[in-house]
């Protein structure tokens, strides 16, 4: 299975501020009644902007100067809580296509690598600083290398790194491991073969 | 010698390293429900691959299960279409389904163990990151995405990374009146939501050998609060008491020897961790959470803290829960009227937290102002708890007794807050809308505190109210 080698993502970016936002707030669990990930892109962060929309507000998903923004700008810890794959299938089908972070949970960083979505860490001081350039100049071209672990915005560039498995798996198009555990099957068998739990 | 039980189990389940370092991890058992694996199947179609070992995928439907009205069709459409395409996967693939028929649905969570399938020295996982709890038996339990379900009914592996270990020692015997969920609030308390991220936590010390395996499984499940994908317990004679006999556990010569194998996949004494904490079970009083995250938790004693009593990288999150609770810092959280209770989920849904809760509630109760709910974890536990008496205690102090499911912990069915409604929860997240209801508030406490929140309207000390000494 050919996959795209994802060597860089080129887009405009959106900032969402706070820490810890969870996997409730990227997808409320309501919004999981289905059976396939087709149109949960409408119900990224559906409660956080319609509870901006309710005060006045426009949630920065919302605010037309970011439309078509496809670099998500947020603080630590972003997509804790849920296993839901439905999180980053929601960002991704709204038109994300990475998310940049202080630091990310483990299943939502896992499950956005798998989609080809990729999860760099920046930090926090960085990326207030690419949000209040984002904010002043809101058309502006942002570029995350993953080649070079930077990000660049307006001539400036910052680091902007994932794990080094993850980078791999990304610049290599190997982002979906269903091809190389594929071609373990047969050590697959062996492996069971000696569990006994697995022969009864 | 030296080895942790993570690094035994870990050693006989990984098959090959992956080009890019990542272990293919052979997972031993799989759990599915109705809301992650649809998805997963319809991906195996396109992809033209079959179930590898469909004997070792195990199916229930909990999520999105009403707990009154049973009946199939059900109302919502949406949820009718997601059983019935679990039942047809089931069936396309041989695959087997603990359906709403069978008396043994229920919580995915609550099944495995109940069934015995949950065994020491295994590998498990679940599209549900509340797998976890399994770890309670000393199995290595992940919760898992949709396309992972994907790789695991494909080619039983998974491709991950081997966690680092910290082990948490809880040592002395708690005080009346504190249980297991507080245990677990308090460790996510001190280590933080995102403390655990890149560990997996081995839970010991006395106060964990004297655990009963539920409650060991109480404080598995909440691993991932704190940010940790993993938790488990080493397996003892408490795990292979309350195995034997199961449906799946071994039987005759093969128990024996199964027991023998569990015993050898304990982490050795001289075991080496990457981190190690302790805490003192004396020092852990009953806790709610105040916030809206996990680790934003007080004794029932403390007040709500101050923004400045709060670390600086925390407080805009503490902001954004006093607006959102409607909390005021600095002052108590005792008193604070509820209008929901309830008792139930993958956290507190097991038959001794349903018999604990009932030694003190006859003859009391339920506050005319609050609902209150009562959902056991599976039809097991409900049927076991209807044949000892507990449903009627609880209808007579007024709580309503319903079906098994995930029910009100995630408002993925039609059991949901209301409005702004404040639910005493003995379920695992606060997250905003966790509920059911955008403004809807979660207070994560023990089943005991529900209990007594039920009974006086308001946030309380289950101490004072049932006379706990």
């Amino acid at each position: 299975m050919a996959l795209e080698k994802i060597t860089q993502t080129s887009g405009r970016g959106v900032y969402v501020p706070g820490d810890d936002l969870d996997t409730d707030r990227v997808i409320p669990a309501r919004f999981m009644k289905c059976i396939t990930f087709d149109g949960l892109g409408e119900f990224a962060f559906f409660d956080a902007r319609a509870a901006a929309k309710g005060e006045g507000k426009t949630h920065p998903l919302d605010d037309a100067r970011f439309t078509g923004a496809s670099i998500l700008f947020s603080g630590s810890n972003f997509g804790c809580g849920s296993s839901r794959e439905h999180a980053p299938q929601a960002l991704y089908r709204f038109g994300i296509r990475a998310v940049i972070a202080e630091s990310f949970a483990e299943i939502f960083f896992g499950n956005s690598i798998t989609l080809g979505m990729p999860c760099a860490v920046m930090s926090g001081q960085d990326i207030r600083a690419v949000a209040q350039i984002i904010e002043s100049a809101p058309e502006v071209l942002i570029t995350l290398d993953l080649l070079e672990g930077k990000l660049s915005i307006a001539d400036m560039d910052f680091p902007a790194t994932l794990p080094a498995h993850a980078q791999e798996a990304l610049v290599t198009g190997k982002w979906d491991a269903i091809a190389d555990l594929l071609e373990g099957i047969e050590d697959v068998r062996t492996c069971a073969a000696k569990l006994p739990y697995m022969a009864a | 010698m030296s080895q942790t039980l993570l690094d035994k189990v870990w050693a006989a389940h990984a098959v090959r390293t992956l080009p890019n370092g990542s272990t293919q991890l052979l997972i031993g058992t799989h759990l599915i429900h109705e809301v992650t694996s649809p998805q997963a199947f319809g991906m195996l179609g396109d992809l033209g691959l079959k179930v590898l070992y469909p004997s070792r995928t195990f199916a229930t439907v909990d999520h999105i299960v009403p707990t009154d009205e049973r009946q199939e069709p059900f109302s919502d459409t949406l949820a009718d279409a997601m059983i019935k395409a679990l039942r047809k996967n089931c069936d396309d693939h041989g695959i087997k389904f603990f359906d709403l028929p069978s008396g043994q649905q229920g919580i995915v969570h609550i099944v495995g163990p109940e069934q015995g399938i949950t065994q020491p020295g295994t590998t498990i996982a679940c599209g549900d990151s509340h797998t976890s709890t399994h770890g309670a038996f000393g199995a290595i339990a992940f919760g898992i995405g949709t396309s992972q379900v994907r790789d695991v009914l494909a080619t039983q592996t998974m491709a991950i990374r081997k966690p680092k270990v910290r082990r948490i020692n809880v040592n002395g015997k708690l005080s009346p009146g504190v249980y297991a969920k507080d245990v677990i609030l308090h460790i996510i308390r001190k280590l933080g939501v995102n403390g655990g991220l890149g560990y997996a936590y081995e839970y010991g010390g006395t106060t964990f050998d004297a655990f009963t395996q539920e409650e060991r499984m109480t404080v598995c499940n909440m691993s991932i609060e704190g940010g940790a994908r993993v938790g488990y317990v080493n397996p003892d004679n408490t795990t292979f008491e309350y195995l034997q006999g199961r449906n799946y556990a071994p039987k005759g010569a093969d128990w024996d020897a199964a027991v023998a194998r569990w015993k050898a996949t304990a982490s050795d004494p001289d075991a080496v961790y990457d981190d190690i904490v302790t805490y003192d079970a004396a020092d852990i009083a009953p806790t709610v959470t105040w916030g809206i995250n996990p680790g934003q938790a007080i004794f029932i004693n403390e007040n709500v803290p101050l923004a400045s009593d709060v670390p600086e990288k925390d407080r805009a999150t503490a902001e954004e829960a006093f607006i959102h609770m409607q909390l005021t810092a600095g002052k108590p959280i005792k008193g604070t009227k509820v209008q929901v209770a309830f008792l139930g989920s993958c956290t507190n849904g097991r038959l001794s937290d349903l018999q604990e809760v009932a030694r003190y509630i006859k003859g009391r109760k339920v506050s005319s102002s609050v609902k209150a709910i009562v959902v056991p974890g599976s039809q097991s536990v409900a049927s076991l708890a209807e044949s000892m008496g507990l449903a009627e205690i609880y209808r007579n102090a007024g709580f309503e007794w319903r079906g098994a499911g995930c029910s009100m912990c995630l408002g993925m069915n039609p059991d949901k807050l209301v409005g702004d409604q404040l639910c005493a929860s003995s379920s695992n997240r606060n997250f905003k809308g966790r509920q059911g209801s955008p403004t809807g508030r979660t207070v994560l406490m023990s089943p005991l505190m529900v209990a007594a929140a039920a009974i006086t309207g308001e946030i309380s000390d289950a101490r004072e109210i049932f006379d706990i000494k």
